[in-house]
C-alpha cells in the first residue's frame, strides 16, 4: 500500500476562548451560582478545549423568560421578514463553514472529511430549505392560518451537534417560535459558535437561547412550566423520561430515539456498493449515528461473497486524527461512551458471536475503537438486539425475502432500513413491509432536508425535515 | 505474466449461449453507488513525501502517445527520445512506461528505443474504429509485431457487442491474441460507447476470458474516454478475475488524463481497490500524452519550491 502523508487541516482557522457563558437573551452571561462549570475535551487527545458553564435551574428560566418576551414580536413579524433572518443565518454559515467544520471535529472527533463535506452543507441547507417555508406556512398542508407554538425546549445529542442544532432550530424559527436550546454536555462549542452567529446576523434578542450543560440542565428545561413544546433527540431511555415527565402537560413532545437498522443484501445486488452502504451504514461518524445500518441481513446465497468484500474494504478504512484530511473514522465521543461500546463488544464475543477487526494502529491518547464486526450473530444476541452507538456491525443471515422482513421488523425500534438488490420490484415490496421511517434503496445514510425523517416504536415519534418537519411547531 | 494457475471458471468459449449466461450473470453495477465511490476515492489528499512517491510512479506508468494522421518519423523520433529521457534537466527523473504509436510508426520508434528498456506499443486491428474484417486486423498485428511492438493495443467491435455478438468479440480477441505471438496484448473496450457499467464489466471479463493481458478504457478519439467511475469498475473487474483464476491483468485507462491531480486519484483508486499490487507499471498504464508534462512540472515544484513554466520541458 503506498502510505499517504499526514495531511492536517489546520486548527488556527478556529479561535476558542478559554471559557464560555450561557447565551440568554442576545447575550453571552456567566451562569448563576447553583450552576457551575465542566469542560469539554477534544476525545481524539483528551485535551481540554474550553471551560463551559453549566446552566442551573434559575438559568434555564431566565432563558425561557427571553424566549417568551421574544416569541410576540418575533411571531408577529411577516414570514418573508423571519426568512431573511434564516437567509442571513444559512450564508453566515456558508462563510464560516470551513472554521465550524474544524470545530465540530476538535469537539466532537469526527474526521475532517465528514464535518467539512457532509455535516456543514446539510446544516446550511436546512436553514436554506426552510428560510424558504417561513412565507409559505399558509401552503404547508396544515390549514390556511398555521400559528407557532410559542417556546420550544430542545435538546440535541453529541453525535451530529451542529447537524442536529440545525433541525431543531431552522424549522422553530421560520413557524414563527423562539427557542432554548440545550446541547450535549461532550459537544457544547458549535452551538456556542451558532450563538455568534446569530448576533452576526442580527437576530432579535431572545429568539434563539443556548444553554449548556449535563443531564439536569436538560431536565430543568423540559419541564420548565412557560415551555409550549419539546423536542429531543437522544437515548430512548431519556426520552421515556422526558415522554414521562410532561405526560398531562399542554407541551407538544417530539422525539427522536435510538435505532437498530436492519441493512439487507439480496444475492443479486450490486455487491460492490452494497458493501460500500454496508461500511457506510455503520463506520459513518463511527457509528454514532441513530439510524446506523449496525444489523447488516445478508441473504446467505451471496454470504461468502459479500463477507470476502466486506472484510477487504475495511482493511483499507483509515482510523486516526480527526484532522487529516484522508482519515475515515476518527475517535470515539467520550470515555463514557468507548466503554460502553467495549462492554457490549465483549457480550458479543462472550455470547459466541465470531469478532473480526481489521489489522489497525489506534493512537495511544483519546478514545478509539476499531472499526468491528461480529459473524454468526443470531436474532437472540444482546449485540442483535441492543443499540451499541459505535462501529461495530453484527451479521444476520436470512434466506427469503419474507424472512428478511420479519428479521429487520423483529426489533423494538424502527428508525431506517435498507434494502439492496437489482430488482425494482422487490425494492418496492420490501420497502412497503420494513417498518422504519425511512427506507433506503442501494444507498444508505442519506440525508436531505426535504426529507422527513423520524421512528416507529421506540425510535420515537414525530418527524424532523421537510414539509413534516414544521408540523410539530405549528398548531 | 502470471500464468493460469487455478481456473474457477466455466469454459464458455465456442457456446455464445453460455458465454452470455456467464456475462449476464455477473454481479451488476449501481450507477449512483459506482460514481460515489469514485469521487469519494477522488477527495484523498496526497501531499509531500507521499505526492513525491506518487508522482515518479505515475511517470513510469506513462504510455507516451501519439496517434494523429499527422504524425511523422521526425515526430515520433522525438517522442521516443523523450519517453527515454522525460527531463534531461533532471537524471533523476525515471522513463515512461511505453511509447505507443501506429503500426506504420513502429520501426521507426523501435530504432529509438532499442535497449532503452521503454515498451514499445502499436494500437493495431483497424485502430480506433475496429470495423474491418479480422484478417486486415491480423494483418495489422503481425506488421506491428514484426517492426518491433512488444505490447499491441487492439479495439473491440464495439457493435458486434452492443449486437449481443459476444462470441464474435471473444473469437477476435483469442485471434489478436495468437497474432501477437509473445507481444502483450492490451484490449480497448472503447467505455465511452458502451453506455453502461454493466457493459463495461461485461466487456473487461469477455477480454480477460479471451486472453487480454491489459483491459484498456478508450482510443482517445471519441468524446467519452477514460472516467474514475469506469476506471474503478475495471479494476473490480481485474480483481475478482485474479480471485476465480489466480491470473493478473492490467488497466490501462486512456483519453483525458491530462493533469497530475486527476493521475494521483486514479493511483489512490488502484491503492485502495486492488492494494499494491497493481500499484506498478507492469499492471497499471496512463495513455496519455499531455500527462506527462504536468507531472515533470509538479515533479520539479516539489524538488525546488517553486514553477517553471512550460518552456522548461521539452514538447514532446
Amino acid at each position: 500500500m503506498f502510505e499517504y502523508a499526514p495531511a492536517p487541516e489546520s486548527r488556527s482557522i478556529v479561535d476558542i476562548a478559554p471559557s464560555y457563558g450561557l447565551f440568554i437573551d442576545g447575550s453571552f452571561v456567566p451562569a448563576s451560582s447553583s450552576g457551575g462549570v465542566f469542560k469539554t475535551v477534544n476525545p481524539a487527545s483528551e485535551e481540554v478545549l474550553a471551560e463551559i458553564a453549566s446552566a442551573g435551574a434559575d438559568d434555564v428560566d431566565l432563558a425561557v423568560a427571553a424566549a417568551r418576551r421574544a416569541f410576540g414580536p418575533w411571531s408577529a413579524l411577516p414570514g418573508a421578514e423571519r426568512a431573511k433572518y434564516l437567509f442571513r443565518i444559512a450564508r453566515i454559515i456558508q462563510e464560516r463553514s470551513r472554521e465550524l467544520a474544524v470545530l465540530e471535529s476538535l469537539d466532537n472527533g469526527k474526521p475532517i472529511r465528514e464535518s467539512r463535506d457532509v455535516d456543514l452543507p446539510l446544516v446550511a441547507a436546512h436553514f436554506f430549505y426552510y428560510a424558504g417555508w417561513a412565507d409559505k406556512l399558509a401552503y404547508a398542508g396544515f390549514g390556511p392560518d398555521p400559528r407557532p407554538l410559542g417556546v420550544a425546549a430542545q435538546v440535541i445529542p453529541w453525535n451530529f451537534p451542529m447537524l442536529m442544532l440545525a433541525w431543531k432550530i431552522a424549522p422553530a424559527l421560520a413557524a414563527g417560535n423562539t427557542v432554548v436550546l440545550k446541547p450535549a454536555e461532550t459537544t457544547p462549542l458549535s452551538a456556542l459558535f451558532f450563538a455568534d452567529i446569530c448576533r452576526q446576523a442580527d437576530l432579535p434578542p431572545g429568539v434563539v437561547n443556548i444553554i449548556t450543560g449535563a443531564g439536569e440542565t436538560g431536565r430543568a428545561l423540559v419541564e420548565h412550566p412557560d415551555v409550549n413544546k419539546v423536542a429531543f433527540t437522544g437515548s430512548t431511555e431519556v426520552g421515556r423520561q422526558i415522554a414521562r415527565s410532561i405526560a398531562g402537560t399542554r407541551k407538544r413532545l417530539t422525539l427522536e430515539l435510538g435505532g437498530k437498522a436492519a441493512n439487507i443484501v439480496f444475492d443479486d445486488a450490486p455487491i460492490d456498493q452494497a458493501v460500500e452502504g454496508i461500511v457506510n451504514g455503520i463506520f459513518f461518524n463511527q457509528g454514532h449515528v441513530c439510524c446506523a445500518g449496525s444489523r447488516l441481513l445478508v441473504q446467505e446465497s451471496a454470504y461468502d461473497e459479500v463477507l470476502t468484500a466486506l472484510k477487504r474494504r475495511m482493511s483499507t478504512l483509515r482510523v486516526g486524527d480527526p484532522l487529516d484530511k484522508n482519515t475515515d473514522i476518527g475517535a470515539i465521543n467520550s470515555a463514557e461512551q468507548l466503554s460502553r461500546i467495549r462492554e457490549l463488544s465483549e457480550i458479543g464475543a462472550a455470547e459466541g458471536a465470531e469478532r473480526w477487526s481489521p489489522q489497525c494502529d489506534l493512537p495511544s491518547q483519546g478514545f478509539w475503537f476499531a472499526p468491528t464486526i461480529f459473524t454468526g450473530v443470531t436474532q437472540a444476541h444482546r449485540i442483535a438486539r441492543e443499540e451499541i452507538f459505535g462501529p461495530v456491525l453484527s451479521v444476520l443471515t436470512f434466506r427469503t425475502p419474507d424472512e428478511a422482513i420479519e428479521k429487520a421488523n423483529n426489533t423494538p425500534y424502527g428508525l431506517s432500513a435498507g434494502v439492496w438488490t437489482e430488482k425494482g420490484s422487490l425494492i418496492l415490496a420490501m420497502a412497503d413491509k420494513l417498518r422504519a421511517g425511512v427506507v433506503w434503496a442501494n444507498t444508505f445514510n442519506k440525508f436531505d432536508p426535504t426529507s422527513p425523517f423520524g421512528g416507529y416504536k421506540e425510535s420515537g415519534y414525530g418527524r424532523e425535515g421537510g414539509r413534516h418537519g414544521l408540523e410539530a411547531y405549528l398548531a | 505474466m502470471t500464468a493460469t494457475t487455478t481456473s474457477r471458471l466455466p469454459d464458455v468459449s465456442g457456446s455464445a449461449f453460455n458465454l452470455r449466461s456467464f456475462l449476464h450473470g455477473l454481479p451488476g453495477v449501481d450507477k449512483v453507488g459506482i460514481e460515489a465511490r469514485a469521487a469519494a476515492l477522488g477527495t484523498r489528499s496526497v501531499k509531500t513525501t507521499a505526492k513525491a512517491a506518487a508522482i515518479d510512479l505515475a511517470i513510469r506508468m506513462v504510455d507516451l502517445t501519439t496517434l494523429e494522421g499527422a504524425d511523422t518519423p521526425g515526430k515520433v523520433r522525438a517522442l521516443s527520445a523523450k519517453a527515454i529521457r522525460p527531463d534531461p534537466a533532471e537524471p533523476s527523473c525515471p522513463s515512461v512506461a511505453a511509447v505507443c504509436v501506429y503500426p506504420s510508426m513502429v520501426p521507426i520508434a523501435a530504432e529509438v528505443l532499442a535497449g532503452s528498456g521503454v515498451h514499445l506499443a502499436s494500437v493495431a486491428t483497424a485502430f480506433p474504429s475496429g470495423q474491418s474484417p479480422l484478417e486486415i486486423k491480423l494483418a495489422d498485428t503481425r506488421d506491428a509485431v514484426a517492426g518491433g511492438a512488444d505490447e499491441i493495443d487492439m479495439v473491440i467491435s464495439r457493435g458486434a457487442f452492443l449486437s449481443g455478438r459476444y462470441d464474435h468479440v471473444f473469437e477476435e480477441i483469442v485471434a489478436v491474441k495468437e497474432a501477437c505471438g509473445s507481444a502483450h496484448l492490451k484490449v480497448i473496450l472503447e467505455t465511452g460507447e458502451l453506455g453502461t457499467y454493466d457493459n463495461v464489466r461485461r466487456a473487461s471479463w469477455l477480454a480477460m476470458m479471451a486472453g487480454a493481458d491489459f483491459i484498456k478504457t478508450s482510443t482517445g478519439k471519441v468524446p467519452v474516454a477514460a472516467t474514475p467511475p469506469v476506471t474503478l469498475v475495471m479494476l473490480e473487474a481485474v480483481r475478482d478475475y485474479r480471485a476465480q483464476t489466480g491470473r493478473q491483468v492490467g488497466v490501462k485507462p486512456a483519453g483525458g488524463i491530462r493533469t497530475t491531480k486527476d493521475a494521483i486519484k486514479y493511483l489512490v483508486m488502484i491503492n485502495e481497490t486492488v492494494g499494491s499490487d497493481w500499484l506498478d507499471p507492469d499492471w497499471f498504464r496512463f495513455g496519455a500524452s499531455s500527462l506527462l508534462n504536468d507531472l515533470l512540472m509538479q515533479r520539479t515544484k516539489l524538488a525546488t519550491g517553486h514553477y517553471a513554466g512550460p518552456d522548461y520541458f521539452t514538447l514532446d
